[in-house]
């Protein structure tokens, strides 16, 4: 006789499960029991939505299913903004959630919530688990639909008769999952594969975009190789950091709202776009009409519902990005006749290169910058959502991919702490750094109870302007700098970590950043830095809504006679990201 | 923006139903009728479903739907050559010796049936294309009609082709 909770557990390992982040309740009991003397590991949060975002973090850091679990009611509702937040990004997951006795479902019993309901614009498939028999395939289905094709959550609802029922006999599973409504599309198709060859050789001034689906596929290495064989400039999403190192000759940045202006224009003057992996997000694309106008578009995506959503594309492949491109590689001959092309970005990248104020004031970029440098892109850096997210993205050099995890698609204030959390346990010989905002970091502070009770060694540094920073920014472009309920009271940090047993320190001059961030990487555990940041900075350039996107603000212009200067002096032969301290 | 006619085969199981309603409310995507029931392949169930929208608009429906993993199949049949039918229910006054003569004369020009008959009502019971139902509909409602209820259509493909789920 076995029970419907110890089939589950099993099935979890058999699964690879080797740690789940969650949080006990009534009717999750049976599997709590279970769990006390399995091997695998229970990480108990401060609240549900912490050990979704914590399942989240694991899965992005590793590529593994993550594993969060709540008991029904307001522990399964708590973990809705984490599911929801892993549904947008494509990441997998697996979510069990305890529910009422089936005999009970449906009486408004006491912590009854309809979950797979509520859930189910946000998951990529859910379960309400009505028999015990069927557990076992369910485990087995939920994590084979959570990593094939296009990832994401998929919900276990587990009802207490179901996990505490017993059965004689568990039926056996089939070796593979065959689903007949689920069957991805691996292979890309070969004409379409031929067309987009054909297009490759005919362009002149090529782009690749490059998404989360290069990550998700690994093929980083692939794209580059595409890259360095084309001499085809990249351009990355917020969500495709990481997959070509930031000092890569032919890197242009990210594309889109928060971009590189030379990101922009390579795309808007572009004749062939290279989409990998992408989904042609509105903040990625500004107003449609006037994106990429000239180019013609192939799209590589494993999801055929993302090929011509927003976007007409004269060639889509539907497949696997890195089968597709490993195709196309053993195809494609060496270009070395891009000069022009090139020649045309690198002076937009003189001109119009990434840059702040370098007046001895404490910006963020700098403290990026110079956490950068101390962990020379090693380690992994999670970030909040807002200003905090967007200068990370554009200050800190990311060289590997699974190196830079962030809420994209929802934007979830309070995703970085748990999932820098789940970033740990996942690989737990990288430094993780959580880069937060005040406002973000206090929707999950929490957590610092779960981080001081397991000791787990990750380090926030608090990007602190006491404003929820990014809606400010708006308040002043476009609402007449109407601060309207954005302006937070200070608030002291390092007390309140130390209250958890967590160390700190508070950093008020620009003078302190080096050392205050070598104390926090070289402290074993856990550590915080509160830095008190200028107030108004903003996250320039910029593409106001609605905006074509090489019709970017605020961005810094390089005077023509300086850029004579650095044209004598660097000759024509270094390609770089202009990033530069003005 | 014109009607087109998909012929879906999900899973027979509980809930898909809500995830295809759920998924057309969801992106917005107008639902004209939608009909269901079980298929000759054991644990499928077709549905018909009329969904009203540009060739875009569809096509992105159709992909989404098939994104549900109790989806097995979706095909836009609106092009070939098909059968389509619905059956109605129409409860019309027809009181004896007043209108119930013509009642029974129009019901008998539209081969429709008398499934019931009450003391000042009469049950026609009609199937065929959508369109003969809506004439039938307008020609009755002079009389007044107190109860109507339309299955929404189904539809075949004409011929040997039928609509499969893949291999
Ligand atoms: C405040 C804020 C500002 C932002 N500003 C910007 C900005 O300026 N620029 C920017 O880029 N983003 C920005 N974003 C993020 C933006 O909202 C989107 O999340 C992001 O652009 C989407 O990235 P993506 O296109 O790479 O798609 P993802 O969401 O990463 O999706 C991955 C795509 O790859 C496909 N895929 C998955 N696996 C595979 C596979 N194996 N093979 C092939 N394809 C696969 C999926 O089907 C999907 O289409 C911002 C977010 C916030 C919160
Ligand atoms: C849960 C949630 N609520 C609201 C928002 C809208 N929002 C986006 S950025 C932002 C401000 C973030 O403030 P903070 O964390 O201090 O970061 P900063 O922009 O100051 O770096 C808000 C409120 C959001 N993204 N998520
Ligand atoms: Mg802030």
């Amino acid at each position: 006789m076995k029970t419907g909770a110890k089939i589950l557990v099993e099935g979890l390992q058999r699964e690879g499960v080797d740690t789940i982040f969650g949080y006990p309740g009534g009717v999750i009991l049976p599997v709590y029991d279970e769990l006390y003397d399995s091997p695998i590991r229970h990480i108990l949060v401060r609240h549900e939505q912490a050990a979704a975002h914590a399942a989240d973090g694991y899965a992005r850091a590793s590529g593994r299913v993550g594993v969060c679990m709540a008991t029904s009611g307001p522990g399964a509702c708590n973990l809705v903004t984490g599911i929801a937040t892993a549904y947008m990004d494509s990441v997998p997951m697996v979510a069990l959630t305890g529910q009422v006795p089936t005999s009970l479902l449906g009486n408004d019993a006491f912590q009854e919530a309809d979950i797979t309901g509520i859930t189910l614009p946000i998951t990529k498939h859910s379960y309400l688990v009505k028999r015990t028999v069927d557990v076992d395939r369910v485990v087995q289905e939920a994590f084979f639909i959570a990593r094939t094709g296009r990832p994401g959550p998929v919900l276990v609802d587990l009802p207490k008769d179901v996990t505490a029922g017993q059965i004689e006999e568990v039926p056996p599973l089939p070796e593979k999952v065959h689903l007949r409504g689920y069957q991805p599309t691996l292979k890309g198709h070969t004409r379409q594969i031929d067309k987009a060859i054909e297009l490759i050789e005919k362009a002149e001034r090529p782009v690749i975009y490059a998404g989360g689906g290069i990550i998700t596929s690994e093929a980083s290495g692939e794209m580059v190789q595409l890259a360095e064989r084309l001499l085809c400039p990249v351009t990355t999403t917020l969500m495709g950091l990481g997959s070509i190192p930031c000092d890569h000759p032919l890197n242009l940045g990210m594309l889109g709202m928060h971009g590189t202006v030379y990101a922009n224009y390579a795309v808007t003057e572009s004749d062939l776009l290279i989409a990998l992996g992408v989904r042609f997000d509105d903040r990625v694309t500004g107003k449609l009409p006037t994106f990429a106008p000239h180019a013609q578009i192939i799209h590589v995506d494993i999801d055929p519902a993302e090929i011509g959503k927003n976007k007409k594309v004269d060639v889509p492949i539907v497949g696997d990005v890195r089968s597709v491109l490993q195709v196309m590689l053993n195809r494609l001959k060496k270009r070395d006749d891009r000069k022009q092309w090139l020649t045309r970005i690198r002076a937009w990248m003189r001109k119009h290169p990434l840059s702040y104020k370098s007046d001895g004031c404490l910006r963020p970029q700098y403290v990026i910058q110079e956490l950068s440098n101390l962990l020379k892109g090693e380690g992994i850096i999670v970030s909040e959502v807002g200003q905090n997210q967007m200068w990370t993205a554009q200050w800190y050099c990311f060289r590997k991919p699974r190196s830079w995890l962030s809420s994209g698609g929802l934007g979830t204030m309070g995703y970085g702490f748990p999932a820098a959390i789940g970033a740990h346990f996942a690989r737990p010989d990288e430094t993780v750094v959580d880069i937060a905002g005040d406002g973000s970091f206090q929707m999950n502070i929490q957590e610092l109870g779960t981080v001081a009770a397991n000791n787990i060694p990750v380090k926030v540094v608090i990007l602190n302007n006491m404003f929820l920073g990014m809606v400010r920014q708006w308040q002043e472009l476009f609402y007449d700098h109407r601060y309207s309920y954005t302006e937070l009271p200070p608030v002291d940090f390092v007390g309140i970590a130390k209250a958890y047993g967590i160390d700190g320190i508070r950093v008020e001059q620009c003078e302190e950043v080096p050392s205050a961030l070598r104390t926090m990487i070289e402290t074993d555990g856990p550590f915080l830095l509160d830095v008190r940041i200028e107030r108004e900075e903003n996250v320039f350039p910029m593409v106001p809504a609605g905006a074509a996107i090489n019709e970017m603000i605020g961005g810094h212009v390089v005077p023509e006679r300086e850029l004579e200067l650095a044209a004598a002096e660097e000759g024509d032969v270094t390609f770089r990201p202009g990033r530069k301290a003005a | 923006m014109k009607a087109h006619t998909l012929s879906v085969l999900v899973e027979n199981r509980a809930g898909v139903l809500t995830r295809v309603s759920g998924l057309f409310a969801r992106r917005g995507f107008n639902i004209e009728s939608l009909a269901v029931g079980t298929s000759e392949l054991p644990g499928m169930s077709r549905m018909t479903i009329v969904v009203i929208g540009d060739d875009a608009q569809v096509e992105q429906v159709m992909k989404q739907l098939n994104k549900l993993i109790d989806v097995i199949k979706v095909s836009d049949i609106t092009e070939s050559e098909i059968v389509d039918r619905e059956l109605a229910l129409i409860k019309v006054n027809a009181e004896p010796g007043s209108s119930r003569s013509e009642v029974m004369q129009i019901a008998s020009i539209f081969r429709a049936q008398i499934v019931d008959v009450g003391a000042k009502t009469v049950v026609l019971q009609v199937a065929g294309d959508p369109g003969k139902i809506d004439a039938l509909e307008k020609l009755l409602r002079q009389f007044g009609v107190k109860e109507l209820i339309r299955t929404g259509k189904i539809t075949m493909l004409r011929g040997a082709k039928t609509v499969q789920p893949t291999k």
